[in-house]
């Protein structure tokens, strides 16, 4: 920077010191930008600033609903009535000398699904009796039977699903795209996390940030105290109180930044100020009583079942933040990961989670939000075809291990081919027969949807360009529009 | 099977990693051609043509090298690639003509034509001959590997002669004033007493001056003045809390293991112990690399010595079910081999796991040769007692047994082990017969360290420690193989908790986790694509090619490496660690990619100082507080910070070190500055790790195996340093996680300093800041108890170590009566502000100075070492 910019940054502090403190002073952020001062050598007085992905994209949020465990694709999305002939036989060892299996043994026997399949929609989508839901909006969906993935186990697979490698370190999709796109949101954080159930077994991992700055990680939404973690004022401090404390704190810091000429304090002011109006903004967005009640009612947020009004509640918000400019919504749910009384666990599940679902899809369309909002459904890999008993004695104990080679997972809006299915597994879903689309190509075509060339989006980090899809992936037409 | 037909179908698109017999069966080769073949006029050109840029004299990725007679037969890491007399089955053959992505070679277009193959099959069916005369290239690489910078001996410069030689204050200062000379700028001042002191106190010990430290030496106008107050600070027992924090995020240490499970590991302590007891000790460099690196092999180690290893044990492990031990022994092997080279050597191997790269010198087998060192590390338990610790034990252990064994015989653990043992032994030799066994006896691998081996073991041959551990895995997982009445008739649940309080009751050894050397070493095999289960090439221990290495006739073990390691004949570990000192001193290093000393890495910008300081270091006995006082001591560390906008542009990142650095404290240096201020840190050093108030649910976004671990700590371990903070891998303290300390689940040499609305949030209205902004504020209350003025005077010397200016005095002014006035309309509200020692007429006032304390600890000044 030259001394005349230099003071010209000075003269701005004068006007910034003469406007009255709140919403709707420019942030100095702001001023700088206006004036194309965001040059590689100022510090990142706003990194979440919008900005221009590689060409005009498709979609601009996206809503990932991670159903952590692996729910599975038998039950829900892939109908296999020849797995009934086999029930209760072994495979042949030339079949399963390939699985990987994380508690079963190759030897243990084909169970065939209990619930039956409809078609639904113009298209005739098949879905199980599970999702009733989910067949209305069967002609928006695009239902995918052929994802695979490489990892057998929780964690490695969480990993790759959301960071494209099944070790740690990198940073997720989320961040990747707040880092691509920026946020269009002045008052919330770009990339928001929403958790239902349990916990995940990727924790943290699911949503960080890796090599990119921390700017770029997921900031969750909690459900219980402060919904942003230190949000609320502390007892004791009333917002009076509060703006009292930030102007002294402001005046100080404007003081040492004329003293120092060091930006990085300009860019703290406007982190207090971003900081402020989020403690503003996020009770807003909490505020469900200006929502009509058969918004609320649709999505089921007045159920008295908590763990469903929790998911609906996510639902709702889900949809709040994306019309208010938040770019990327990572809903967790866990845990799918039935291992055991798969029969009893996964109608409860899907009878929390379908209505909500299927009325997202049908409250952004509505809104017009939903052309411009990319919505994913699924988790980090299916189920196997064979029984898992853990108390052999005990028929209803049945469930189903983790299985990678083939699964399910639906999408829609931003640019994807409502109502049609893509992929076809074999009679077993054992492996893929048409269309694979591994977890990295669903990463490209996400990319490729949001504006980008996912071989072009990258950060350079140890001497190496790294990428979201490391150096896999490939856009699937068949998934768009 | 009634439908075989149906069966053989499914298989069609199963996704099968490419081996040579698959490709075998996929391909279709170009038959070989009919007529004899002439190597020099048929083969070469075509290998030269298509296959010398990558497997010729100047590169040899993946081992191969096709313009050598002997090399072009030997093959590369998978094996031999020629087949003489069957062309049919040489990998050579399968990858030309291959159409599989990623297997097929050339990599580029075009392909081989099928003549050109069908005269390489007919060369090698007719036997290879490749007369010995024939040698199309030089043997000797065009441009050795070792030519980077960092890979040439460190040498001894001169300091340069200087024009303002009265600026110099160490040789330090000769180079940085010799490179600001050339570009004609002078350094800047020094910066004023007060920022020097509180800057030193906060790089060496971590913690902000307290008024007494300030007084004194401001006092202090003798000559000798700051390099006394240096000297103090390097005594401290805090400075080696300071350095140990930055040894942690290189080692990844935590206090959990990581992945879904995410157990505790509730002596992991021990070893960071052990690291701030070394750094106090002023332990030399040397020795402080070759005990963590392999204090198992020195002739006869101390336990304590032991201890150091367990920066091994700092590496991640998966327990989820059906994770294959051999894979996750592969793996952690792998971030040990990679860890090591980042910490010590400054290197990035891990890039090379999978093959070779163009332009890297760093090869597939280099990162194996490495990875060797570590292939027959096992892990292990030891007892490891603090002082004091063992008398109280010894005293009350036969006590606390037979209380131990009264409650196991209480619940009729003693008759069902035993039957229990027999069947897991059964359910482990026939897998998928009883699949509730099957799960019992697969979670013994996973959730034990050495279950399985304590199971073969007769019980009379167990040690106490193993005892324990079996039996406690029986009651915990008895329930898979019984009813759940059952486990409710045994009463399990309680008797796990019993277990647990009459443990905690009695004194205990601190124990430490350690390695030790496998008694049977096996030989260490490249995998082919990274892949655990692909074997190569055997290789054996060294450190990367292109560094100067003696070879020995045994194995060579990791006493070897860490020998080498301190070594001349090791160019980069010196330079690699006093570059990390001086980024801890300067915010950068003088080569800034301090992770990164490869090719890739950023040039250094100072390269004659680098090597004199780490030629001095290397020579003077590696005295790390030497190093240390060497630069505190320099002109060029104790200029001002303030920026320089006349050269910002032509020097951005101050590279030059025309200044000073403005650098925003740690997150752990937050915390411990704010309960520094305010009186409450508690200074006690080592020790278990804590658990300071954090908010609710955090721990809940986590598989959580033990979910109610996080309980706050009473009394002076709420506030400890944040140095011993619990850290647990999938749900870290969030305040860390807000200010940029590493997630600890790889090594870090350099950690970030972000600036976001959540630190915003963080400081101001985290509980455990607040807390601090009251104890400070009910300091300078009691300090000064009459006087606003006066009173403001001292918070400004309690939390900046200097007085206001008069503005600050008018702007706090203003902000005191302003909040006074609130406080004083909400006595509630002025309760929950003010430390409960007030009340009364005070009230609304010591709330009020609570507030201003607040102010002062949210300041970008108290946040920033400057």
């Amino acid at each position: 920077m030259t001394l005349a910019q230099f003071q010209s940054l000075q003269a701005r502090r004068e006007f910034l010191r003469n406007a009255a403190y709140g919403i709707g002073t420019l942030a100095l952020g702001d001023l700088l930008a206006r004036d194309g001062l965001t040059a590689a050598n100022l510090p990142d007085v706003n990194p979440l600033a919008p900005k221009q992905p590689h060409f005009a994209p498709k979609a601009k949020h996206v809503i990932f609903m991670f159903m952590e465990g692996g729910p599975s694709q038998y039950e829900l999305f892939d109908p296999k009535p020849d797995l009934e002939q086999y029930h209760g036989s072994a495979l042949p060892e030339s079949m399963t000398k390939d699985l990987q299996l994380a508690f079963i043994k190759p030897s243990a026997q084909v169970m065939a699904s209990k619930f039956r399949f409809r078609r639904h929609g113009q298209c005739g989508m098949e879905l199980s009796e599970l999702m009733p839901h989910l067949g209305n909006v069967a002609d928006d969906i695009c239902l995918v039977r052929s994802m695979r993935t490489d990892a057998f186990n929780h964690h490695p697979g969480q990993l790759l699903l959301f960071t494209g490698h099944t070790q740690f370190g990198r940073p997720t999709m989320g961040a990747w795209t707040v880092y691509g796109l920026g946020s269009e949101s002045q008052n919330l954080p770009g990339f928001v996390v929403l958790t239902s159930g349990r916990g995940t077994s990727g924790g943290s991992s699911n949503f960080a940030s890796g090599f990119l700055p921390s700017h770029f990680q997921g900031t969750v939404f909690r459900n219980s105290g402060d919904p942003i973690l230190y949000l609320s004022n502390p007892p004791g401090v009333n917002d009076a109180l509060q703006q009292e404390t930030l102007r002294a704190v402001r005046a100080l810091n404007e003081a040492r930044f004329e003293a120092t000429g060091d930006l990085e304090i300009a860019s703290r002011i406007s982190s207090y100020e971003l900081a402020y109006r989020m403690q503003v903004s996020a009770p807003e967005l909490l505020d469900f009583s200006q929502e009509p009640a058969h918004v609320l009612e649709g999505y089921g947020v007045d159920s008295e079942d908590a763990e469903k009004k929790q998911y609906a509640t996510n639902c709702l918000l889900a949809r709040r933040m994306v019309e208010r400019g938040v770019r990327f919504v990572l809903m967790m749910d866990a845990s799918w990961d039935d291992h055991s009384e798969l029969n009893k666990n996964l109608p409860k599940r899907c009878q929390k989670v379908d209505q909500a679902n299927a009325y997202l899809i049908q409250d952004l369309k509505q809104r017009g939000l939903l052309d411009e909002t990319l919505v994913i459904w699924g988790g980090e890999f299916g189920r196997t075809p064979m029984v898992e008993m853990r108390r052999p004695d005990e028929a209803e104990n049945a469930g189903r291990d983790h299985h990678p080679n083939a699964y399910s997972m639906w999408m829609a809006g931003g640019g994807l081919r409502g109502g049609h299915v893509v992929g076809e597994t074999d009679e077993l879903c054992l492996n893929i027969t048409e269309n694979p689309i591994h977890v990295h190509d669903l990463q490209a075509t996400m990319l490729h949807l949001l504006g980008f060339d996912h071989e072009k989006l990258t950060y350079r980090h140890m001497g190496r360009d790294f990428r979201l899809t490391d150096v896999h992936g490939q856009v699937k037409p068949a998934l768009l529009a | 099977m009634r439908n075989s037909n149906r069966w053989s179908l499914c298989l069609a698109l199963a996704a099968v990693a490419v081996s040579p017999a698959a490709a075998a069966e996929a391909t279709h080769l170009p038959p070989a051609a009919n007529r004899t073949i002439d190597f020099e006029s048929d083969v070469e050109p075509i290998l030269h043509q298509r296959c010398y840029t990558c497997h010729g004299p100047s590169m040899q990725t993946n081992g191969l090298r096709l313009d050598q007679r002997d090399m072009a037969l030997k093959g590369g890491y998978g094996g031999p690639a020629i087949l003489p007399g069957d062309s049919s089955r040489s990998p050579l053959i399968l990858r030309l003509a291959s159409d599989i992505e990623g297997f097929q070679m050339p990599p580029v277009e075009p392909r081989l034509s099928p003549e050109q193959i069908s005269t390489l099959r007919a060369w090698i069916d007719q036997g290879s001959l490749w007369p010995e005369a024939v040698s199309p290239t030089q043997a000797q690489p065009s441009a050795p590997a070792n030519a980077h910078w960092s890979f040439q001996p460190v040498r001894r410069p001169q300091p340069p002669p200087v024009k303002d030689a009265a600026w110099i204050r160490n040789p330090i200062d000769r180079f940085v004033l010799a490179k600001l000379e050339s570009e004609n700028v002078a350094p800047s001042p020094e910066a004023s007493r007060t920022t020097l002191l509180r800057r030193v106190s906060l790089d060496l010990t971590g913690l902000p001056p307290t008024p007494g430290e300030t007084q004194a030496f401001l006092a202090d106008d003798s000559p000798g003045a700051y390099e006394r107050l240096v000297d103090q600070l390097l005594a401290s027992e805090h400075y080696g809390e300071k350095w140990a924090r930055h040894w942690l995020d290189l080692a990844r240490y935590a206090d959990s293991d990581g992945y879904e499970k995410d157990l505790a590991r509730p002596y992991a302590w021990r070893w960071r112990h052990w690291v701030v007891e070394a750094l106090n000790a002023d332990m030399p460099f040397d020795e402080f690399t070759k005990l963590q690196l392999a204090a198992d092999l020195v002739e006869n180690p101390t336990p304590d010595q032991l201890v150091a290893t367990g920066f091994h044990r700092n590496t991640l492990r998966n327990r989820e079910g059906g994770t294959k031990r051999e894979q996750t022994r592969f793996e952690e092997t792998l971030d040990r081999a990679n860890t090591v080279a980042s910490v010590w050597l400054g290197l990035t191997l891990e890039c090379a796991q999978c093959h070779d790269h163009k332009y890297d010198p760093i090869s597939q087998k280099d990162f194996y040769a490495m990875y060797a060192f570590f292939d027959n590390v096992r892990d292990l338990s030891i007892d490891a007692p603090l002082p004091g610790e063992l008398d109280p034990y010894l005293t009350r252990r036969s006590e606390y047994l037979a209380k131990r064994q009264s409650l196991l015989e209480e619940h009729q653990v003693p008759d069902l082990q035993p039957e229990w043992e027999r069947q897991m032994k059964i359910a482990g030799a026939n897998p998928g017969r009883r699949t509730d066994w099957d799960l019992c006896f697969d979670v013994l691998f996973q959730m034990t360290d050495g279950g399985w081996e304590v199971l073969n073991k007769e019980p009379s041959e167990r040690t106490f420690r193993e005892r324990e551990m079996l039996t406690n895995y029986f009651i915990d997982w008895y329930y898979t193989v019984v009813s759940a009445e059952r486990i409710e008739e045994l009463g399990f649940k309680d008797l796990k908790q019993k277990l647990k309080t009459l443990k905690a009751s009695y004194p205990q050894l601190s124990e430490a986790r350690v390695i030790g050397e496998r008694h049977r070493p096996s030989k260490t095999y490249l995998r082919l694509r990274g892949q655990w289960d692909r074997q190569g090439i055997e290789v054996r221990p060294r450190p990367p090619a292109f560094l100067r290495w003696t070879e020995a006739a045994d194995r060579p073990t990791r006493l070897n490496l860490a020998e080498w390691i301190v070594s001349e004949d090791n160019p980069l570990s010196a330079r690699v660690a006093v570059n990390r000192m001086w980024q801890e001193f300067f915010g950068r290093g003088l080569v800034r990619t301090s992770e990164d000393f490869g090719t890739r890495g950023e040039s250094p910008s100072h390269s004659r100082l680098l090597d004199w300081l780490a030629s001095d270091f290397a020579t003077r006995e590696w005295r790390v507080k030497r190093m240390h006082k060497l630069i505190v001591m320099s002109a060029t560390y104790r200029q001002s910070s303030r920026g320089r906008p006349a050269i910002a542009e032509r020097d951005p990142g101050n590279a030059w070190l025309a200044r000073q650095n403005r650098l925003r404290l740690s997150a752990e240096g937050l915390r411990d500055a704010a309960l520094r201020v305010s009186g409450l840190l508690d200074t006690s050093v080592g020790g278990a790790s804590v658990f300071p108030p954090q908010p609710p649910g955090v721990a809940d976004l986590t598989y959580g195996w033990d979910t109610d671990r996080w309980k706050d700590s009473a009394g002076p371990n709420r506030y400890r340093r944040g140095l011993y903070t619990f850290f647990q891998r999938t749900a870290p303290y969030p305040q860390m996680m807000n200010f940029d300390a590493p997630d600890s689940n790889r090594t870090v040499s350099r950690r970030r300093r972000s600036n976001t609305p959540l630190q915003a949030l963080n400081l101001l209205n985290d509980e455990v800041f607040v807390e601090a902004a009251g104890a400070l504020a009910a300091r300078a209350i009691r300090d000064s108890p009459a006087d606003w003025r006066q009173r403001l005077d001292r918070l400004f010397r309690l939390a900046l170590a200097r007085h206001p200016t008069d503005s600050e005095v008018r702007t706090l002014e203003e902000a005191y009566r302003s909040q006074l006035r609130i406080l004083e309309r909400s006595p509630s509200e002025a309760r929950q502000l003010a430390r409960a020692e007030f009340g009364g007429d005070g009230l609304a006032e010591a709330a009020a100075w609570t507030g201003l304390a607040r102010v002062l600890l949210n300041t970008d000044e108290f946040i920033t070492r400057e």
